[in-house]
This record gives structure tokens, C-alpha cells and sequence, in this order.
């Protein structure tokens, strides 16, 4: 590989320790391929020149003292804007979050700081990780590598496309019904969401409190998992956070799927599923099956209403959580006679068109005659999809389907009519409703040049088995996304 | 099933200064939402209980042990306005 912007994570951790090359050549690197792509892409919406350098160089002085801080010490690696970093501003794309520094690092950012990644900037989302295109931000969206005339997909949709182009070697996002894993099919890169509280939420500025769960972005399936290890864990400050210890999802990604038990979930498959997207994956299927691996037709009939359940509750729960923007303590305030008015008119003008729209869809869902029949229904029917799910992991270790119904999209497709835009997560939704974790990985291109995800499902803490499969079905498409971008059509 | 949002009453619960071509628009937006996601309904659902959080957690403890605390400084230094060591808010109650 002639750029070292093209490199996996795996080979550039390697490159570092034999010395090969420095953190900041690497550094050099992906910046430059960031002033190629960023004008045609908008990836990012900061880069934080002076603090990478400075990890930088940190890291290695690291190395050359012989310190060894992990597999991301002296990676440049690209955040979400809506994971909090102190001093750096962290907008959540939102017009009511312009110029917020925080006061703090979140957890997961402490802990690549305390790994000695070194942090290029803050990637575009859609508005408070609320849509799936990315083209919900307050500072325009951002475009897809493979076709600049279509998105990316969202909400991490700045954080995939800078893996894919090269513009960072890793990056995180944030998944409350698909936002890592849906951009990173349209992509062709690998997302991965955890199980839920496997990492913290300290500093995730919160969308869906029951559903949001911080994941990496990466090339490689072996990247994800080190870019999990880093920042998953027990953390005291999020009492949601699972206290258990991290399990080794490493040790199984040579092993194959002989005498795995693959289940093929029925709704997820097939009906509504664009032809070329499911072609793909049956073919992932097959080879699945030509490896070893037992495939078994599974039925999770309640998934029907997931996604009708997961838009009063993920609404229900955003309302409650953007309460706190109000313009008092932090970001925009626009005046009024009184503290109310002033609340009213800083909100109204703050937030965008998707916040707003979900924001009273929640309180609508939570108001006084209407909670039981929305909100508490949902909830029952959270019950079941995790009844359907748990009855579905006696029958097989894992659970596959399509990420996303279809291929990336054209810019402005489907931004009139946000049940269309709802539809594209149909697939990813079922797991945050579960809190179970899922992975998908890039299996092909369709007929006009674009990636396709494959997602492999797992039961709660269940990462070991599902990224064993995730390895095998990487190894199985042998797609290579970095064919594309490493020649100067990126530009 | 049709759903019918008094959505001037929604907006004043969310505190959103919304005008009243917004306030339609919404209406009608929400109203298309909402009737997919009544759907639920549809769902028997007796004797199931409400799931709030998918891994069941009560009374999560930390050690009782003084750690450090955010800068009041820096933490200030956000606010849209403020008196030294206060945020400053317009009037919150009417005069006498």
C-alpha cells in the first residue's frame, strides 16, 4: 500500500511498533487525504490540528521509550460530534450546541486518550443522532465516497465516510436504531455496536437514553474489536454501564463457522429488501453454509411493530432528554419577556426541523390520555421482540439479515417524507430494542458501484461468537473497499 | 386508526415557539407518524410487562469516596449569560 492513509488499523499498529513509519507520517497521511476529499465530502465539521499533532508526537516519544499503550497509541482516529471533549467544541450538529466547549472528557474519550490515540476532530451527524442520511445537520450534510451525490447514510454519517475515504483509520459513532451500522454498509466499511452498556455513556450526549450505545467504525472486522477494547468497559459514571468484565472477542476470529448454527430471520429478509441487497446476501448465506456453518430459517414475529414501538419510544426519550437544552446553563439563548418565553424561543430556533418533529412526537406519546395506549404499549412490546429474540438464540448462535433494505441513497430522496427516512432503519432497529449487539460488514457492490452491508446479530454480550462470523463472512466476500479509494478518483 | 394531536398544546408542553404555518406542519407530519406507530396497538399484550431498559439494572453504587469535580470556570465560562458565580436567567416570577 503505497498511501498510508489506505492502511487497516491492524497493519498501521504494526507499522508503528516495527517503526516503519512514525504517528506523524501517519498523521501527515490522513490529513492530506483529508484536504483531497473533505470539500467533496464534509466528513468532519472540526479538526483539531494542533491537538492531533501534539498526540502526535506524543505517541512517539511513546514508542520510543518503549511504551506501549494499546492497539490505537499513535492512530489518528475521528469522534462523533456528539460524544463531549473538553475544550474542542462539540456541536451535536445542532444549532443550539454552536461554540459548546466542554467542561469534560466522556469516558470513551478519556480512555483513547489514555490509549494514546490521537484524536483528528469531530465528525458530522445528523442533528442529536437523530436521522438517517446525515443530511440533518445545522451545518450541511455530508456526502458519500462512493457516489458524492448520495448520502452516506446516518447518523454517523461523517465518521464513515472518513474511514472509507481514508480520512481517519478509525473513527466512533453513536447506534440508538442503526446509526453506525446503517452508514457503515452504505459505506462499505464495518460498523459495530455493542451490547448496551458495555461502553459508557459518560459523555454521549444523550439521544435515547434505554437505546444509544457508543461503537467503532473501522476497515476490518479484527479493527473493530481492538477499537472496542479500548474504550468498552465498567465505568462508575454511568449507572447503566455493565459491570461485568470485558469478554476476549479476539481469541475466535480465526476460527471459522464450522458447526455454528446461523439463523435466517424471516421478517428481516426478503419483503421490502431491494434485490440486489438480498442477493448478496443469500450469497453471503450460501458461503456461510459451504464453510460449515448450519443455516436455520428463524421466525421473530413481533418484529413487525418494531419499528412502529421504537418511534414513540426512541421520540418519548429524546423528548425527555433535550429538556435540558434550554438555554441557561450552555449553547444558544434567544431573549424573552420571561424565563419560559426565553426556554420557547431559544428551543424553537435551536433545534432543526427532524429534533423538533421528534420532540413532540414524545411528548405527545407522554402526555397525560395518551401514555399508556403509546408509550406503555411500546414498552410491552419491547417485551416481546426480546421474548421473540431470546426464543430465536435457542436455535441459533447468531441471527443474519441486510443492514439497510437498500443502498445508499440519493441526496434529498427521502428528506420530505421522514416515514421513508424511518423505513431505511427497519433492520438495524430490532437490536437496540433487545440491547443486544450487532455488527455489519460489507459483502459487495450492487449494480450501480454501491456497498452492501451484511448484519450479524448476537444475544447480549454474545461479541465473541458474532464478530467469529463477522471475521468469516469478511474473509468469505473478500471485498476490499480500499481499491476504490486508493487511486486520486476520490477527488 | 386516525390520531388527532391538539399540536399547539404539544408544542407549549415541549416549550417550542412555534408559529401557526409550523404548528401545521407538524400536525401533519406527526399525525402520519403517529398513525404508523399505533400500529402497536394492533399487538395483544396482556400480562406482558413494560420493558424500560433492556438489561435490567436496579440501584447501580459507586464507592462513597470524594472524587474531582468538574472546574466551576470552565463550566461557566459556557453559559449564554451570567453574575459571577451564577447563571443568569430572565425574570421567573411575575412582580408582586
Amino acid at each position: 500500500m503505497s498511501d498510508l492513509a489506505d492502511l487497516t488499523l491492524a497493519e498501521a499498529s504494526r507499522g508503528l511498533r516495527a517503526r516503519e513509519f512514525t504517528s506523524v507520517e501517519l498523521l501527515e497521511a490522513v490529513h492530506r487525504r483529508a484536504a483531497m476529499t473533505e470539500a467533496n465530502l464534509h466528513a468532519y465539521l472540526t479538526l483539531d490540528r494542533d491537538g492531533a499533532a501534539r498526540a502526535a508526537v506524543a505517541a512517539d516519544s511513546a514508542f520510543k521509550a518503549g511504551t506501549d499503550l494499546g492497539p490505537l497509541q499513535g492512530v489518528p482516529v475521528a469522534l462523533k460530534d456528539n460524544m463531549v471533549t473538553r475544550g474542542l467544541e462539540t456541536t451535536c450538529s445542532s444549532k443550539i450546541l454552536s461554540g459548546y466547549e466542554p467542561p469534560y472528557d466522556g469516558t470513551a474519550v478519556s480512555r483513547l486518550r489514555d490509549g494514546g490515540a490521537v484524536i483528528m476532530g469531530k465528525t458530522n451527524l445528523d442533528e442529536f443522532a437523530m436521522g438517517s442520511s446525515t443530511e440533518n445537520s445545522a451545518y450541511g450534510p455530508t456526502r458519500n465516497p462512493w457516489d458524492p451525490d448520495r448520502v452516506p447514510g446516518g447518523s454517523s454519517g461523517g465518521s464513515a465516510a472518513a474511514v472509507a475515504a481514508g480520512s481517519a483509520m478509525v473513527a466512533y459513532g453513536s447506534d440508538t436504531g442503526g446509526s453506525i451500522r446503517q452508514p457503515a454498509a452504505m459505506c462499505g466499511i464495518v460498523g459495530l455496536k455493542p451490547t448496551y452498556g458495555l461502553v459508557s455513556r459518560y459523555g454521549l450526549i444523550a439521544f435515547a437514553s434505554s437505546l444509544d450505545q457508543i461503537g467503532p467504525l473501522t476497515r476490518r472486522v479484527e479493527d473493530a474489536v481492538a477499537a472496542l477494547e479500548v474504550v468498552g468497559g465498567h465505568d462508575p459514571a454511568d449507572s447503566t454501564s455493565y459491570p461485568g468484565p470485558v469478554p476476549d472477542y479476539r481469541s475466535g476470529l480465526e476460527s471459522g463457522v464450522s458447526g455454528l448454527r446461523v439463523g435466517v430471520v424471516t421478517e428481516l429478509n426478503g419483503e421490502g429488501i431491494e434485490p440486489a441487497v438480498q442477493e448478496a446476501v443469500d450469497r453471503t448465506i450460501a458461503r456461510l453454509e459451504a464453510a460449515g456453518a448450519t443455516i436455520v430459517p428463524v421466525s421473530l414475529p413481533s418484529l413487525e411493530y418494531a419499528l412502529s414501538a421504537y418511534y414513540l419510544i426512541a421520540p418519548a426519550e429524546c423528548s425527555a432528554n433535550l429538556a435540558r437544552f434550554d438555554g441557561v446553563r450552555y449553547g444558544l439563548r434567544r431573549l424573552g419577556e420571561n424565563v419560559e418565553e426565553m426556554m420557547s424561543n431559544t428551543r424553537a430556533e435551536g433545534f432543526g426541523p427532524e429534533v423538533t418533529r421528534r420532540i413532540l412526537l414524545g411528548t405527545y406519546a407522554l402526555s397525560a390520555g395518551y401514555y399508556d395506549a403509546f408509550y406503555g404499549q411500546a414498552q410491552r412490546v419491547r417485551t416481546l421482540i426480546i421474548r421473540d429474540f431470546q426464543a430465536a438464540y435457542e436455535q441459533a448462535d447468531v441471527l443474519v439479515s441486510p443492514t439497510s433494505p437498500t443502498t445508499a441513497f440519493p441526496v434529498g430522496e427521502r428528506t420530505a417524507d421522514p416515514l421513508s427516512m424511518y423505513l431505511s432503519d427497519v433492520c438495524t432497529i430490532p437490536s437496540n430494542m433487545s440491547g443486544d449487539p450487532a455488527i455489519s460488514v460489507p459483502v459487495g457492490l450492487d449494480g450501480a458501484g454501491l456497498p452492501i452491508g451484511f448484519q450479524v446479530m448476537a444475544p447480549a454480550l454474545g461479541e465473541p461468537v458474532m464478530v467469529r462470523v463477522a471475521a468469516e463472512v469478511e474473509r468469505l466476500a473478500g471485498f476490499d473497499a480500499r481499491a476504490r479509494f486508493a487511486s486520486s478518483e476520490v477527488q | 386508526m386516525p390520531v388527532d394531536i391538539d399540536i399547539a398544546k404539544v408544542a407549549r408542553l415541549a416549550r417550542l415557539a412555534l408559529d401557526d404555518e409550523e404548528l401545521e406542519r407538524y400536525r401533519q407530519q406527526c399525525e402520519v407518524v403517529l398513525e404508523h406507530a399505533a400500529r402497536v396497538q394492533a399487538l395483544p399484550t396482556d400480562g406482558v410487562p413494560p420493558t424500560s431498559h433492556p438489561l435490567p439494572r436496579t440501584n447501580a453504587f459507586r464507592d462513597d469516596v470524594v472524587t474531582e469535580c468538574l472546574d466551576r470556570e470552565e463550566v461557566l465560562s459556557q453559559a449564554p449569560e451570567r453574575d459571577g458565580d451564577y447563571f443568569l436567567v430572565p425574570r421567573i416570577l411575575d412582580e408582586a
